[in-house]
């Protein structure tokens, strides 16, 4: 065993060695080991650099908030090495070094320190400004943290919700009677501990606190209704007691976020020893009296060897006690009670003697300090509680100012033995209990606050700030440069903006800032403590990905035959199987087959349908017959458009309505939203059938005699199922497929509704029975440039957030004589105003030249307009365009410039009418 | 993240499942062509931005997906009431202010 332990203290198991390395070089520590106690038992006190200056640095507080040993481990880097246990084969690296730990170029930066005062960053680099780029990229390579790999495999992170009665956040006698109380009323307490094991403060205690212990673990193990979690925190207290955990050490998982809606929080986390300020406070070696008692007792590390102490109270009194038991020989006690203190602690990279206050020096390798304590009131900050600083126990306070579903035990407010914080701790428990809904019981009144020296700065100045490397004199500079508020001075001097987040520094700077100002501390007031309260990874964060993913019931058909996948919202469509040219040659010609089943299909039934199509269409909707389908267009009540689709009547109060793909969502909120709070009295009823069907467009020249092959029980011959028809028959042996006679695509062509179930078997049906006819699956992007050709507008393409009926070429179907429709007034207005601009269709002079979409079309260098869409067209051979244009330039026959991403201007032509093929019609009414 | 009570379930449910709708209480005018212009633009976008209780309409979209009313404070995030559509809102009296 290494000269380092102290046999038969501790928590870990001298039976068990961990390998590990650090700085490329091998070490060993024991099972329970965190890697800073496994290093210092190892003899090694340097652990790391310091962010600006370099400085080197050691344990300071022992605990997971200790700012002077963040290492790198393997590719996670910022570990706390004070916070993390040490496991086999861990590959441990020090931070903010270079080249090396011991002989660090950047540690030139504390020979020029003073220049690095507070606001430094702010004045030096801001002028001239051209040469911040050469700044930041030298500041850059100075950056302090670890370093992220680009090429480690992303772990695996977990999401959990969870719905406790109780949440208690902190496992000192305080949080685990709390626990244990509330779980004897049988509510479902989550009890979090942030460290590897309950107990807090009696971890480290002495015999009789270990007793103690023991027995209340045993007691939380045998609850029921007790759910424990180590090495997890707290992180978060949002609006109604909706709670962040971070779990940390599961198997399988990196971590987990928890997020539970708890009815009560108990907010247990105990106190945080307050470092000193003065000259030397972060050489190695320095510590506070609750380090080396977790070190001796927790990890059985001896510390160092011979120690000058600075006690302010009876846990420095304690860590005395416990550095004698472990053979530290101790140099000398300064009684801060009596008026001694320290001066300073001297050393190069570890402390080699320690000047006393009355002007001795006494040589030394430890120097402990046990000055003060800080009120962890994060979780009570979060809940709207403002602490109040009590100057008769040297800390801030709770308000008491809590919402009822947050509760307060321990330390946090107020002192005691072990027995009064556990009974202090049982009381509240049973009050978070009664107030989830358990038994009954009143919240307890506070406890006993001891009084309690103020000791902030000796008479040096020292690190106030050990994550950011901010001095006490950096204070006092920023102060006397006008910076006199506690958030003024934080942002200027970025103190308590590091990793610790004020856990330690907070009330050194708001003490040296009332120093420096002359005001008292509970005039200056603290800064407000937000969540998260300890570090979160991004990965947590992030958690696993829940985003859904539609498929339609082909999707495996157009995996297997190669098709290339266009994400459109949370739809996976096939853009097209490798030739979409081919694809729209095939339907001019032949005939084809696309899925279609992201299409929005809203099922409306009732006697008042045609009263809400009325409302909603621009357009006229109450002689549509029974079997007939018809286009319509929404407009918003401002007038611009907002969906289009076609609807069809397919009984006397029953119709089914299309929408966009991407529109589906926001149609049906827009009619539900009109029926609800408008038009409650409206007998209809909205089904949202999108996914019901699978939808499947049949267009080509052949497309009927396709379709003839497959169909039973309705005649298509065009007399008696017409364009713009619908019927219901049965397809491929599925009985209840409607058929929907339109053209998107200026075809003949027919759209299949089936049920999804029986998609995949139709797709199969129609391409088996059309193998002699060419029939072929068509893709998204072959639709594209076949309603391109056909001059056909897509909403929010060819459209945008202000485009109006009229400028889109929609003004024959919007019938301003009927009595009122949403957007009509706008749209009267529009119709006085006339249009802006308009829809046009536009030919490239070089039919070789595709101008790519949101090109701009432009008159020197004025703007007038823009190409919203544009494709070759296989059919023309040629490129062609839709665009929007200034209406003084819209005219047929206009010759326009359209400036090309590439700066190239070329010249287009607008065409006498939207369609480039076909514009009679012809083709789909055969 | 806040709970919300919707009244037709009759439960408190996590804002995740609520959409906000806008302003409540504006009814859209019975004939919107006898307004003036003056009338109209109040209607369509003139709105309150109110300091304290705010009513507004919500919908429990991932819910039961009806809309309804709820006065909210907008200083304290808190809601003060939610209540059915067609329901008119409560007094400051009811609301306990």
């Amino acid at each position: 065993m290494s000269t380092h332990r102290v046999p038969g203290k501790g928590r870990v198991d001298p039976g068990r060695t961990v390998r590990f390395s650090f700085d490329g070089r091998p070490y060993a520590g024991l099972a329970g080991d965190t890697l800073a106690s496994a290093l210092l038992a190892s003899g090694v006190h340097l652990l790391g650099r310091s962010f600006k200056y370099h400085r080197p640095r050691g344990i300071l507080t022992a605990s997971a908030l200790d700012p002077g040993c963040t290492v790198q481990v393997g590719d996670e880097p910022n570990v706390r090495a004070a916070g993390r246990q040490v496991s086999e084969g861990m590959d441990v690296r020090p931070q903010n070094v270079w080249p090396s730990l011991a002989h660090d170029v950047g540690s030139a930066n504390r020979l020029v320190g003073r220049f690095l005062t507070a606001g430094f960053y702010y004045k030096t680099f801001i002028k001239p400004q051209r040469l911040w780029p050469t700044y930041e990229r030298v500041l850059g390579t100075f950056a302090p943290g670890g370093r992220v790999s680009g090429t480690s495999k992303p772990g695996y992170y977990d999401q959990r919700y969870a719905h406790p009665d109780v949440v208690v956040a902190g496992s000192g006698p305080a949080g685990l009677g709390a626990a244990l109380s509330a779980a004897e009323t049988g509510a479902q307490v989550l009890l979090v501990e942030e460290e590897y094991d309950l107990g807090g403060s009696l971890r480290w205690g002495g015999a009789a606190e270990l007793a103690q212990l023991l027995a209340l673990r045993a007691a939380v193990d045998a609850a029921p209704t007790i759910e424990m979690l180590r090495n997890s925190v707290v992180a978060g207290r949002y609006d109604d007691n909706w709670i962040s955990i971070l779990q940390r050490g599961l198997p399988h998982v990196e971590e987990r976020l928890i997020k539970a809606r708890a009815k009560v929080l108990v907010v247990a986390p105990g106190l945080i020893e307050r470092p000193y300020v003065f000259a030397g406070n972060d050489l190695p070696g320095v510590m506070l009296g609750t380090a080396v008692r977790r070190l001796i007792n927790l990890y059985a590390v001896r510390p160092g060897t011979r120690a000058v102490v600075l006690s302010a109270n009876p846990e420095g009194d304690a860590a005395v006690a416990d550095l004698q038991r472990a053979g530290v020989e101790i140099a000398a006690v300064l009684d801060a009670r009596r008026g001694e203190d320290l001066r300073r602690a001297v050393g190069g990279t570890g402390v080699k003697a320690a000047e006393l206050a009355d002007g001795r020096r006494i040589d030394c390798d430890l120097v402990v300090t046990s000055i003060g304590w800080t009120a962890a009131t994060s979780l009570l900050n979060m809940a709207g509680d403002r602490p109040w600083y009590d100057a008769s126990a040297a800390r801030f306070r709770p308000s008491d100012d809590l919402p009822p579903g947050v509760l307060a035990t321990g330390g946090l407010v107020g002192d005691g033995s072990t027995d009064e914080l556990l009974a202090h701790g049982r009381a509240v428990g049973a009050a978070a209990a009664a107030r989830a809904g358990f038994g009954q019981a009143e919240v307890p009144g506070p406890l006993a606050v001891r009084m309690h020296p103020a000791l902030f700065r000796a008479s040096t100045h020292g690190i106030i700030d050990y994550s950011e490397d901010v001095s006490s004199k950096d204070i006092l500079a920023a102060a006397a440069e006008g910076y006199d508020s506690s958030e003024l001075v934080k942002r200027y001097t970025t103190a308590t903006m590091g990793p610790s987040q004020g856990k330690l520094e907070t009330v050194n700077t708001v003490a040296v800032l009332a120093e420096a100002t002359g005001k008292r501390i509970d005039e200056l007031g603290t800064t407000v403590w937000r969540p998260p309260y300890a570090p979160i990874s991004l990965g947590a964060l992030a958690g696993r990905i829940h985003e859904p993913v539609r498929h339609s019931p082909m999707q495996s058909w157009h995996e297997a035959y190669g098709a290339v996948p266009l994400v459109a919202g949370a739809w996976i469509r096939p853009d097209h199987y490798g030739d979409p040219q081919a694809e729209a040659r095939n339907v001019r010609e032949g005939v084809g087959i696309i899925d279609v089943t992201p299409l929005g299909k809203l099922d409306l039934r009732g006697p008042d349908v045609s009263k809400l199509l009325n409302l909603v269409y621009v357009n006229r909707w109450s002689k549509l017959e029974v079997g007939s389908v018809r286009y319509g267009v929404m407009c918003a009540e401002d007038g611009v458009v907002m969906d289009d689709g076609v609807t069809g009547r397919l009984d006397a109060q029953r119709y089914l309505m299309s929408t966009t793909s991407s529109g589906a969502a926001a149609v049906w909120e827009h009619l539900e939203g009109w029926l609800q709070t408008e038009h409650p009295d409206w007998q209809v009823h909205i089904n949202p059938l999108t996914t019901y069907y699978a939808s499947i467009n049949v267009a080509g020249p052949r497309s009927r005699e396709l379709l003839a092959r497959v169909t039973e029980g309705v005649d298509l011959s065009p007399e008696a199922f017409p364009y713009m028809r619908v019927r219901t028959g049965r397809i491929a042996g599925v009985d209840e497929c409607l058929m929907w006679r339109i053209g998107f695509t200026g075809e003949l062509s027919y759209e299949l509704h089936v049920p999804a179930s029986y998609g995949l078997h139709v797709w199969n049906a129609l391409l088996e029975r059309g193998a002699d006819l060419a029939a072929a699956a068509f893709g998204v992007e072959a639709q594209r440039i076949l309603r391109l050709e056909k001059g056909h507008l897509i909403v929010a393409q060819d459209t945008d957030g202000l485009t109006k009926a009229y400028e889109a070429g929609l003004g024959s179907l919007v019938k301003l004589d009927k009595d009122d429709f949403v957007g009509r007034p706008e749209l009267v207005w529009q119709q006085e105003l006339g249009e802006a601009r308009r829809l046009v269709s536009l030919q490239p002079v070089d039919g070789s030249v595709v101008p790519p979409e949101a090109s701009q079309i432009v008159r020197e260098n004025t703007i007038l307009g823009r190409i919203t869409s544009s494709r070759r067209s296989p059919t023309l051979g040629r490129s062609i365009c839709l665009g929007i244009v200034d209406v003084s330039v819209a005219e047929p026959g206009s010759m326009l410039t359209v400036l090309l991403p590439d700066g190239r201007r070329i010249q287009a032509a607008v065409q006498p009418q939207l369609a480039h093929v076909d514009p009679e019609g012809g083709r789909l009414r055969v | 993240m806040l709970l919300i009570r919707c009244p037709y379930c009759d439960q408190d449910r996590p804002e995740l499942e609520f959409a906000y709708a806008g302003q409540a209480h504006i009814a859209r005018p019975a004939d919107p062509s006898a307004l003036t212009d003056e009338d109209w633009k109040d209607f369509l976008f003139v709105r309150s931005n109110a300091r304290g209780p705010h009513a507004e309409r919500w919908r429990h979209v991932h819910g039961c997906a009806r809309f309804f009313n709820a006065v909210r404070d907008t200083v304290s995030d808190r809601f003060l009431a939610t209540y059915k559509a067609g329901e008119p809102r409560p007094s400051d009296a009811e609301l306990g202010r």
